[in-house]
């Protein structure tokens, strides 16, 4: 396992010598500037909100700071420290920690190895930790997103069935309550946070509820009209190409667009753009009555 | 009324560790909105979030309820405008090369 020391301090932004005033002051300043509630989606403020987190709870303790201050850089010797520590009670400064809220609470790995998972203690009061949230991407390609349908997940070893509503928008996320991280002294789970990640389709494109496309048609429909199957996302359908009909046009079918996500039975539009395919390789007889077409 | 699925705010003080007082006065600025049965108060499940967030801010960042109030409200255009980002993202889909 790489396990790296972390300078409390510098996360902090203070100096050894500083005062439990000046560290409870250097804490709330960041924690006003990373905490997870007014840095919503924020993966890295939660990370930084996480250290800063860590550093105070370490540095607010005296009994952790002279351990992390003896030990901190060469923790792996900190056993021996550990013995004398764990018969003292252990005094927190006061003050509430923010490992009581509803954000992970999880520790870095060297704090684990220098204090045990001991956060779950203040001032020798149980307390009940929330469960760590999980973050996780869902990739689907536009036919999943285009049907209600059910998935099973392996988060952390633990499968999970969802139900992944029709309309599901490219770069949501959703909530599955209590499927994080299970809670520390009977505190509750975590959620699980779900990003949908939709792949680009190369036959349709899709803005909200509609999805565009390009179909071609060769110029013979183009000028005199008829009839062509085009492909929509819920399978085939018949079109009538007016006559004369110009390259770049573009018509719209009515509800043959995605889902509207939670709205059962509503759909956006497909919007058709005909390309107008130009024929190529003519026989001399073609070219010869292109010829006398253009001099008429 | 039914109270099985409301959030007994005795009981979340009792968890968070807060007063009483708190939650009264997030009701009384309209920050919250409280049920009352039988002189008890309850919140909505789906108000839970927003509480404990408010607990969270008054709590742990020592913020008082003005801010809270104005927090609350940057926080909605935050969420407003990353979702249109999203929809903005997504529709610039459209116009790359496929």
């Amino acid at each position: 396992m790489t396990m790296e020391y972390i300078d409390y301090y510098r996360i902090l932004g203070i100096d050894k010598s500083a005062t439990q005033k000046e560290i409870k002051s250097a804490y709330r300043k960041l924690a006003r500037k990373y905490h997870p509630d007014i840095n919503p989606n924020d993966k890295d403020a939660k990370k930084n909100f996480q250290l800063i987190n860590e550093a105070n709870e370490v540095l607010s303790d005296p009994d952790k700071r002279k351990k992390y201050d003896h030990y901190g850089k060469d923790w792996k010797h900190a056993e021996e420290y550990a013995g004398a520590a764990n018969r003292q009670q252990s005094q927190a400064s006061g003050g509430r920690s923010y490992t009581n809220t509803r954000f992970d609470s999880s520790f870095s790995d060297f704090f684990e190895n220098l204090f045990g998972g001991s956060a779950g203690y203040e001032s020798g009061r149980r307390i009940k930790f929330r469960g760590e949230d999980y973050t996780a991407e869902l990739h689907l390609n536009l036919a999943d997103a285009y049907t209600t349908h059910k998935r099973t997940l392996n988060v952390n070893g633990k499968q999970i069935r969802i139900t992944i509503p029709a309309g599901i928008i490219n770069g949501q996320t959703i909530k599955i309550t209590g499927h994080g991280g299970p809670g520390i002294n009977g505190g509750p789970n975590g959620d699980l946070y779900i990003t949908f990640l939709i792949e680009r389709n190369d036959t349709f494109r899709r803005s909200g509820n509609d999805l565009y496309t390009t179909v071609e048609i060769d110029l013979f429909t183009a000028v005199l009209g008829g009839e062509i199957t085009v492909d929509t996302i819920s399978g085939k359908v018949k079109l009538k190409v007016k006559p004369e009909t110009q390259n770049g046009t573009k018509v719209k079918l009515h509800n043959k667009g995605f889902p509207v996500y939670k709205k059962a039975d509503q759909f956006g539009d497909l919007y058709i753009t005909y390309s107008v395919k130009i024929p190529t390789g003519l026989t001399e007889k073609q070219k010869a009555l292109f010829t006398e077409l253009s001099k008429l | 009324m039914q109270t099985d699925k409301l959030v007994d705010i005795n009981d979340l003080c009792v968890s968070h560790n807060i007063e009483f007082s708190f939650v009264s006065s997030l009701q009384e600025n309209g920050l919250i909105e409280v049920v009352t049965v039988d002189n008890n108060w309850f919140i909505e499940p789906d108000q839970l979030q927003l509480l404990e967030r408010c607990i969270s801010l008054h709590y742990d960042l020592d913020i008082n309820l003005e801010g809270i109030e104005t927090i609350n409200y940057l926080l909605e255009k935050i969420i407003s405008l990353q979702e249109e980002v999203l929809t903005l993202r997504n529709r610039l889909r459209l116009y790359e090369k496929i």
